[in-house]
């Protein structure tokens, strides 16, 4: 993960004296050595920024912040984050501003003195140039209300954009936490005046951002921190949900949601969310007990012996090669520890690795190789692998460190670093070539998503890599390939490059990436080429035989590519615009939507999604290919197939029950026209205002004469024909936990579980785009009588197409942004979009309704200089920004 | 009640329309050095004195701010080489004019001084090169140097918490350099060779002061300093973190100078260039100093490098320091000529914060 990026931030409250005892004894002591030690464990906790708060009658608040800021910044480890100045002191902030080299956040300012005072200090910030905290006070005093929330925010947020010009993406409001379960009725409802107050300032304020103290909400439980923690999770969870963007927390003592236990759980929600008028009174009875329950630590249970397994009687090692190839991992920690403590067999851990369970996953890799293993066992075979060597790796620590002390070192049979790059999310395909990599002995460190290419670079170095892997999915990312494979060049890199992800293909790699990066760049097609292709780079007896007839294919490919292009010379622009579908646009049906502008549906229950998801792609992304439902019976991969449907359906079912998932969409339709190949969409039927417009490309390619250069303004009725015609947009998203979620299972040694949560929620992501498209029909009217199968949808036998931006048929992501703004998709799914214009999280579709009846999906294809051109006119861009963003459909070198 | 509003944003001065039209239609050629091409005339104590400061009790040798005062015909001949070389935009010689840089010499009451002189030196020469081609328009900036002392760093090791000089000082001395400079009609303001990214902001703040003062704003070009290999300023920031620390400014330009070579530098201009919204400049030494502190890189080798930054479209304007001369200016003028300037692009607001790395809030 890129670590300048965030979703939610984590700002550490330890460092504040009003907070925390610790600092504020070393404080008043003079213990600065103490103090600088609590700042150095907030950033090592995960703190994204650390708050200060200084501010204690006793203190000296000007000169204490001014001594420990200066302190940190000589301590780079601390000082790598961006730092909150925390004080009710205006005086105290200013000194705390000239010590920030960094852009830092002010804490706070707020209307409590009037306006001009607010505003002056809203000023002064600028000029200091830091982020604000603006506090929901006004001269009555402190908002507890949702209304008095959004009400202050509201006006705070018109004097900071309007008067003080201050840019709206450096506010932060925070509404006030206050506590609850005191005992007082009023207070009852606070964390929910809260959570609506969030939402509301998130859709209405556009880009401000919502923060706030946590541990205050709690503040009824003091002393019973395992209330605390549930209460700090719980509240947050919902928070989070409601749109929070940060929050000041203890970094250290953050509880999972989903791991407090349920009654607990129960209890805090009724609290939290004010569920039922005796919610304090039962919570702390329940914290009473809580406390008075010491339980005693149990041991963990023995798992139960399954009777029937035969195999449970052989030796350790035959039962962890039964294991490996079945997949099985209920016994793997206490066989691993048997075989161990065999020392006359196994006098190394390593012994163990090398032995039994590399022996059972080369018979995996061998059966997968043959096509008589599927991906979903071998994956679930790495689990086993991957808790055993977990179980070991202790002891191979202790025993490397006897060595070392001894004066060896010691090697895997290669080491390969590996990423999705800068601008990209999307890490299913990744991870699936990772544990096979795994599987068979390399060493695999993942860099996650995001990565730009001196991370890449520097972990390359650091890990003494043999080959780095490139993934990616959209196309933003073949550049972005390109960009790492010229900066790898530059550093003096001699390792080869892997390149793989859903757009990279043979014929980009030997056309644009190869030719950056001489010593050899490899492209591959899927998870099952992997050990084939690292095993020979790897072998020094066949490398340079294998580089050299990867060089070879392709130098071929590339002469290949410039015949094509010499051979089929495109079209001209005019020529291509004159070859568009004709339309007798006075008859054709154009329905108007029930309504215009947006709605969103906010969540949307996960059991109405399931029964439109299309299993085809499912067992795709496991390599498993074939038509859904017939694959299940398949001879050769059925059974296999079966066993993965039916995982994937209990997890399905438990995300469905337990909620993990908060799918929410956002759906619009807008007045429009098309204009040449724009789409202009208008803020109302009286076209008063263009709210957007929709550059799009049209097709090029020379086709035969009954056939048309298709664009999809096409499908939109020309303004000069004097109809008003409708656009639809829509975002879905299966949620924003599916990355935690994964993450925890992955911590678990369990990546089998973990790719199946991405796959299924970006089946769920699918499924939502079809329920809504089916619904945004039925909002036009035409699609209320359409009646159609299961089958009938997937195959889209309807009226109209969802096309999205980035696809064949408008290859340009940046109409992503534009359609986000009319939607106001992040504020109402939580849908954020990378630089490159993907979406986060990566379960999540977006693009555009269009309703004629003739409507068809196309690819654009390949595009000339001379659409480029006018292409980037139509976008306010330089040429060479639409060259950038259309890279891989240039017809021509750029 | 209605409040008035703060900080009106002051009228833009009338250098802005001009620059904006250069920058916009092709890549922009900035002077390079002074300090060495000073070096070639072999001055002395006695020149550095002249007759004004004959008795002045310290050494004023190595002061080459103050040739302004004592040798204007070298300062104003060293401008009109660089335009004659090709130089759209010349620097005055003040880098070091600020009264805490000038306390070293004993000359800190004459930064005003200085700074007019040398502003108006630029600008004859400027005008003196318009006159030779009719139609050409050339453009003084005025240069404000790091300073002697920072604000992030300490000079004593065993005392991090030390500062030798504090905020107040530091933002009393720029506002100086900064007033006398736009007094005396510079075309715009260039902080530069920044490697504490403090002082630069102390520098923002006092400039913003100036600017409400005298009711008018310059543009405001920023140019830090990569001092090592692994990207970052002498303070420890990121080239991502520094431009988070210093866009509330709104700068006309952000860029690269000074330090390393260009071509040490290009990972960092590549990523200046991705995420600043603004135009962005590099002007690099003449390489890397050698063992003797002379700089090796030849014209050719300097154009090469700043011709690769061009093309691939970085860069909106280039120069040179440390080490370049005329000759470096005019190779590099020719060989960036016929490329266009790099495009601006629009960069989504978003919260950008920063400590020694940025953290940017999606």
């Amino acid at each position: 993960m890129k670590n300048s990026a965030a979703q939610f931030m984590m700002v550490g409250e330890r460092t504040n004296i009003t907070g925390s005892p610790k600092f504020a004894k070393a404080i008043k002591a003079g213990d600065w050595d103490a103090a600088v030690a609590i700042a150095r464990q907030q950033v090592e906790n995960g703190a994204n920024a650390i708050d200060i708060n200084v501010d204690e009658a006793l203190v000296d608040g000007e000169a204490t912040m001014t001594k420990f800021l200066q302190l940190i910044a000589s301590e780079p480890e601390i000082s790598r984050v961006p730092v909150m100045i925390d004080s009710s002191k205006w005086s105290v902030l200013e000194a705390g501003l000239r010590c920030l080299q960094g852009k830092g956040i002010v804490n706070s300012i707020s209307l409590k003195d009037g306006e001009a005072e607010f505003l002056r200090r809203a000023g002064l910030i600028r000029r200091y140039g830091a982020a604000a905290v603006v506090m929901a006070f006004d001269e009555h005093g402190q908002a507890a209300d949702r209304g008095a929330k959004v009400r202050i925010c509201t006006r705070a947020y018109e004097l900071l954009t309007g008067k003080a010009s201050f840019p709206a993406e450096d506010i932060i409001f925070d509404p006030n936490i206050l506590t609850v379960a005191t005992g007082i009725e009023e207070h009852n409802n606070y964390a929910v005046d809260f959570f609506e107050a969030t939402r509301i300032i998130k859709q209405t304020l556009p880009r401000a951002k919502v923060s706030g103290g946590v541990s205050n909400v709690s503040f009824s439980f003091r002393g019973n921190n395992p209330v605390r923690e549930a209460m700090h999770s719980a509240f947050l969870y919902h928070a989070i949900e409601a749109g929070l963007d940060m929050a000041i927390v203890n970094a250290g003592m953050l509880g999972v949601y989903d791991e407090i236990p349920r009654d607990l759980l129960g209890h805090v929600e009724d609290v939290l969310l004010n569920r039922r008028p005796d919610a304090t009174e039962r919570l702390v009875r329940f914290a009473e007990e809580l406390k008075a329950r010491e339980a005693p630590v149990k041991a963990g249970a023995a798992p139960a012996v399954d009777a029937g397994s035969a195999w449970r009687s052989l030796s350790a090692a035959e039962r962890l090669k039964h294991a490996l190839v079945k997949g099985i991992d209920t016994f793997v920690e206490a066989d691993t520890e048997e075989a161990r403590k065999d020392s006359t067999r196994y006098p190394r851990p390593l012994d163990i690795i090398e032995g039994p369970l590399m022996d059972g996953m080369r018979v995996v890799g061998d059966l997968f190789g043959a096509g008589k293993m599927f991906l979903p066992q071998v994956v679930k075979s790495a689990r086993v692998m991957k808790r055993s060597v977990a179980y070991l790796t202790p002891f191979m620590e202790e025993e490397k460190r006897r060595h070392i002390a001894a004066g060896g070192q010691a090697r895997s049979s290669g080491r390969i670093v590996m990423a999705t790059v800068k601008g990209d999310v999307h890490d299913i395909g990744k991870n699936i070539v990772g544990v096979v990599l795994a599987c068979n002995n390399y060493e695999v460190f993942d860099l996650g998503v995001m990565t730009p290419a001196d991370k890449i670079i520097a972990a390359a170095r650091e890990k003494q890599a043999d080959a780095v892997g490139l993934s990616g999915l959209i196309t933003p990312s073949l550049d972005e390939m390109v960009h790492v494979a010229r900066e790898m060049r530059q550093a003096g890199m001699q390792i080869p490059i892997l390149i793989g992800g859903a757009t990279t293909s043979a014929a980009h790699t030997a056309v644009r990436i190869a030719p950056e990066y001489p010593a050899g760049v490899v492209h591959v097609l899927d998870a099952s080429r992997v050990v084939n292709v690292v095993s020979s780079l790897f072998s020094p007896d066949q490398k340079q035989a294998f580089l050299a007839d990867v060089g070879v294919k392709q130098q071929n490919q590339r002469e290949d590519f410039a015949e094509k292009r010499s051979r089929r010379p495109l079209l001209s622009l005019a020529t291509a615009r004159e070859r568009r579908p004709q339309f007798d646009w006075a008859a054709v049906d154009i329905p108007r939507p029930e309504f215009l502008g947006v709605r969103a549906y906010d969540p949307v229950p996960l059991g109405e999604i399931a029964p439109f998801i299309d299993w085809g792609p499912f067992f795709s992304a496991w390599e498993i290919h074939g038509r859904f439902p017939d694959l299940l019976k398949d001879p050769a991969v059925g059974t296999e197939a079966s066993k993965l449907y039916e995982d994937a359906q209990q997890m399905l079912a438990r995300v469905i029950t337990e909620r993990q998932l908060t799918a929410r969409t956002v759906v619009g339709f807008w007045p429009c026209n098309a204009v040449g190949d724009d789409i202009e969409v208008y803020t109302d039927e009286g076209r008063s205002r263009v709210a957007a417009v929709f550059p799009q490309l049209r097709q090029q390619l020379e086709k035969p004469a009954d056939q048309h250069n298709h664009c999809l303004a096409d499908y939109i009725a020309p303004k000069e024909c004097g109809r008003l015609d409708y656009l639809g947009g829509f975002a879905v998203t299966a949620g924003r936990e599916v990355d935690a979620l994964a993450a925890e299972f992955r911590a678990r040694h369990d990546d089998y579980s973990a790719i199946m949560l991405q796959a299924l929620a970006d089946r769920l992501a699918e499924a939502m785009a079809e329920m809504f498209h089916k619904r945004a029909r039925e909002l036009c009217g035409f699609g209320r009588d359409e009646n159609l199968s299961h089958q009938d949808l997937i195959r889209e036998r309807y009226r109209g197409i969802r096309p999205a931006p980035g696809y064949p048929a408008c290859p340009d992501h940046t109409a992503k942004p534009v359609l986000f703004g009319l939607l106001g998709a992040e504020a109402a799914t939580g849908i954020t979009l990378t630089e490159s214009c993907a979406m986060h999280p990566g379960p999540s579709v977006s693009g555009w309704y269009f309703n004629h009846p003739e409507a068809k999906y196309f690819a654009v294809g390949k595009v000339g200089r001379d659409q480029v051109e006018d292409y980037a006119r139509r976008k306010g861009w330089p040429a060479a920004q639409a060259e950038k963003w259309l890279g891989p459909y240039l017809d021509y070198e750029p | 009640m209605q409040a008035a509003p703060v900080n009106p944003k002051p009228p833009e001065a009338p250098s802005f329309g001009p620059l904006r039209a250069l920058f916009g239609a092709r890549i922009a050629i900035l002077d390079g050095a002074m300090g060495s091409m000073i070096q070639t005339f072999g001055l002395t104590e006695a020149d550095f004195r002249g007759d004004r400061f004959r008795g002045h009790p310290r050494d004023l040798k190595g002061n080459n701010d103050l040739l302004g005062l004592t040798r204007p015909d070298v300062i104003e001949g060293i401008h009109s080489a660089y335009f004659s070389a090709g130089a759209d935009m010349v620097e005055t010689n003040t880098f070091n004019s600020t009264s805490i840089s000038q306390a070293d010499y004993g000359t800190e009451a004459l930064a005003s001084e200085i700074n007019a002189a040398a502003a108006a030196l630029a600008l004859r020469a400027a005008r003196k090169a318009e006159s030779v081609s009719p139609g050409r328009r050339c453009f003084v900036a005025g240069a404000i140097g790091p300073l002697n002392r920072t604000l992030s760093l300490s000079p004593d090791v065993n005392r991090p918490e030390y500062r030798a000089v504090t905020w107040d000082q530091v933002v009393t001395a720029y506002a100086e350099q900064a007033r006398t400079l736009i007094a005396a009609g510079v075309d715009a303001l260039l902080i530069e060779t920044i490697f504490d990214t403090l002082n630069a902001k102390a520098a923002l703040f006092a400039i913003s002061g100036v600017f409400e003062e005298l009711g008018i704003q310059l543009p405001i070009m920023i140019s830090v300093t990569i001092t090592d290999a692994s990207g970052r300023t002498l303070s420890g920031q990121t080239v991502e973190a520094f431009y988070a620390s210093i866009a509330h400014a709104r700068p006309f330009s952000v860029g690269i100078n000074c330090a390393l070579g260009g071509r040490a530098m290009r990972p960092y201009v590549e990523e200046l260039s991705g995420i600043a919204g603004t135009y962005t400049t590099c002007y690099p030494n003449a390489g890397l100093p050698n063992a003797f502190g002379g700089y090796d890189e030849t014209p050719a080798d300097m154009a090469a490098v700043l011709r690769h930054f061009a093309e691939s479209g970085w860069v909106n304007m280039v120069g040179g320091c440390c080490g370049s001369t005329p000759e470096h200016i005019a190779a590099i003028a020719a060989a960036v000529r016929g490329f266009l300037p790099r495009p601006v692009p629009s960069i989504p607001p978003v919260m950008r914060l920063s400590g020694l790395e940025a953290l940017v809030l999606a």
